[in-house]
């Protein structure tokens, strides 16, 4: 899909090139991100590919075209850009910003105007609450869904993201990481994702291209890169506990059967029950639901003692946090470690129980890789 | 709808109320025969549209100059020229109005031509510096975004780079009316005519209720289109 050949970039006044002879190959669908120090050349050979930077050398092929001989503004508009402020304009509405490339290929107002729903709700802004809101109006997340809604609205089949996620606190963080992932398992687009972060490297990424004074070093699957480091830079840069860098690979819903956890309680049963299922329970806690199938709380054996009561409903308490079951085994590490509880209720995209993982499955999972 | 009223034309009335409220008063009242013949309504008039005609011309040939100006040297090609333009308007700008016109009345002589040309050039001065200095403000990365996202250049300026800058060109005018309305006063030394005439004749034969009248009407016009624009502006821009 992309393709880099020899490509050199070296910016006037400037001996030593920002990119040197770099060769890449993109494949249709795959995320590649490009991950390195500050100063590696990794937004360079990014803002080559829609050519903000015109390359002083070297070939860029986007499905097989020469992309150096495109038009410039016709190549970029068919390519989704995010980047690392935003860069939301701040004169125009939520709606107005989304519609940006819209606008310029002159689409008919309709089409776009259903199209920037459609495009808003997909990455979580109900239209109808934002879409008048101007971004001073929004906060760092939902502005850097805008900023991804906006790349995405006229469904470019390419999208350059450099450090999109970057200005927000890590919990939003992951969540945006977790919810990009899942849009694009359904879009399927080919994107070059830029990042000094080389654990949201090894979560987003289909393959992982490391770079270091303007050269390329390795470029390979996250699993291959954790596992056999080209040299010592790759290594340093994965970092010595690579094993739990393991953690970013795996999605919760990928361990969840082999970790069966007895029943969650309705939240009608009787306190006999709730006496038995605690005492099989390994986390001294039972996890419990209503009709639905939905969390209604979680009941610790003091709690037992400390309420009066006959049914389970009497006696839970709200949980402080939970997890989707989309995330990766690290998102899950980091809220056992933030509520400060071994374990975490996992729940499905609407909000229903799916199972409970402890700190014992993540030890498991670590044990079994390394 | 009430408060709009307040805001569009009673506040405006107010204004001009208390300037024909003196002007009338005073009118009507000489202090004495020297007053009384030098301030009339027909010269009052006379002056208050001279005033308003250098305003007018030098205020229209400034702000296109100004604006015109200011996008060129903001471009890539002659931002460097634009830095030196910004450096050199801002000790322009020290120069004294009386100055200005005195410069001009040597080199042009006299007339409403040359005090409108005066006025025009003056000016220009906050005009331009304040339309470059908003384009120039805009935050990189929102240029960087809407080049990546395929924007053509001339669209960047005209839907982004000037929409953001807005507010910042509406201040260049606010106070190049301010100084122009002021600066407009002493064309009546090069023979331009306007509110000066008042204010002169006032101090030459040391009536103070003359000068009064062309000081309050000056000093009304003045605010009173800062005013306004200032409500246009908050009008426009509702994203700030």
């Amino acid at each position: 899909m992309i393709k880099l050949e020899g490509l050199t970039k070296v910016f006037p006044g400037h001996n030593i090139p920002a990119v040197k002879e770099l060769n890449l190959e993109i494949k249709e669908g795959d995320v590649c991100v490009l991950v390195g120090p500050s100063g590696c050349g990794k937004t360079t050979t990014m803002k080559m590919i829609n050519r903000l930077y015109e390359p002083t050398g070297g070939k860029i092929y986007i499905r097989g075209e020469d992309a150096l001989q495109m038009d410039p503004i016709k190549l970029r508009l068919d390519i989704g850009y995010v980047i690392q402020e935003i860069g939301l304009f701040p004169h125009m509405t939520i709606e107005e910003n989304v519609a940006t490339v819209p606008n310029e290929k002159q689409w008919p107002k309709d089409k776009t105007r259903e199209k920037v729903k459609e495009v808003m709700t997909l990455v979580g802004l109900d239209p109808d609450v934002f879409k008048d809101r101007y971004p001073t109006a929004l906060s760092g997340g939902q502005r850097q869904r805008v900023g991804v809604a906006r790349a995405m609205v006229s469904d470019p089949p390419i999208m350059l993201m450099d450090e999109p996620f970057g200005a927000v606190d890590p919990i939003t963080r992951a969540r945006l990481q977790n919810e990009f992932l899942r849009i694009q398992e359904r879009m399927g687009k080919t994107i070059v994702f830029v990042t000094h972060d080389i654990d949201e490297a090894i979560k987003m990424s289909d393959t992982i291209a490391v770079m270091r004074e303007g050269e390329l070093i390795q470029h390979d699957t996250p699993s291959d890169l954790l596992s056999a480091p080209a040299d010592e830079f790759v290594s340093n840069l994965v970092g010595r506990n690579r094993s739990i860098k393991r953690l970013h690979l795996i999605r919760i819903n990928e361990i969840l059967e082999d970790v069966s956890r007895g029943k969650p309680l309705n939240e009608d049963a009787k306190k006999d029950d709730i006496e038995k299922q605690l005492a099989e329970s390994d986390i001294r806690s039972v996890i419990v639901v209503d009709r639905d199938n939905k969390l209604k709380g979680v009941i610790g054996v003091n709690d037992l003692k400390r309420k009066a009561g006959e049914v389970a409903r009497d006696y839970c308490q709200d949980v402080s946090d939970t997890i989707t079951d989309d995330a990766t085994l690290n998102d899950a590490l980091s809220v056992m470690l933030e509520i400060g509880e071994g374990y975490v209720a996992v729940v499905n995209e609407d909000d229903r129980y799916q199972g409970t993982i402890t700190l014992g499955d993540l030890l498991n999972v670590v044990k079994e890789d390394s | 709808m009430l408060r709009n009223i307040w805001v569009w034309v009673g506040i405006p009335l107010i204004m001009i109320g208390i300037a024909a409220a003196i002007v009338i008063y005073s009118v009507n009242n000489p202090t004495d025969s020297i007053v009384a013949r030098m301030l009339t309504y027909e010269r009052v008039f006379r002056v208050i549209r001279e005033h308003m005609g250098l305003l007018l011309v030098s205020m229209t040939g400034a702000t296109i100059v100004g604006v015109a100006g200011g996008i060129m040297l903001s471009r890539p090609s002659l931002y460097r020229i634009g830095r030196v333009m910004e450096t050199i308007v801002n000790i322009g700008q020290t120069v004294p109005s009386l100055a200005v016109l005195a410069l001009f009345y040597t080199i042009l002589g006299l007339g409403f031509r040359v005090a409108v040309f005066a006025l025009f050039l003056y000016s220009i001065l906050p005009i331009l510096r304040n339309t470059f200095a908003g384009i120039d403000g805009v935050e990189h990365n929102i240029i960087e975004a809407a080049r990546g996202m395929g924007m053509h250049p001339l669209r960047i300026l005209t839907r982004i780079e000037l929409p953001i800058a807005f507010p910042i060109i509406v201040a260049g005018l606010r106070t190049a009316i301010v100084i122009n309305v002021g600066a407009a006063t002493l064309a009546t030394f090069i023979g331009g005519g306007g509110l000066g005439d008042l204010i002169v004749t006032g101090l030459s034969v040391h009536r103070d209720m003359i000068i009064i009248n062309g000081a309050v009407i000056a000093a009304v016009t003045a605010i009173l289109l800062d005013y306004l624009i200032g409500k246009v502006e908050e009008r426009v821009v509702r994203w700030a």
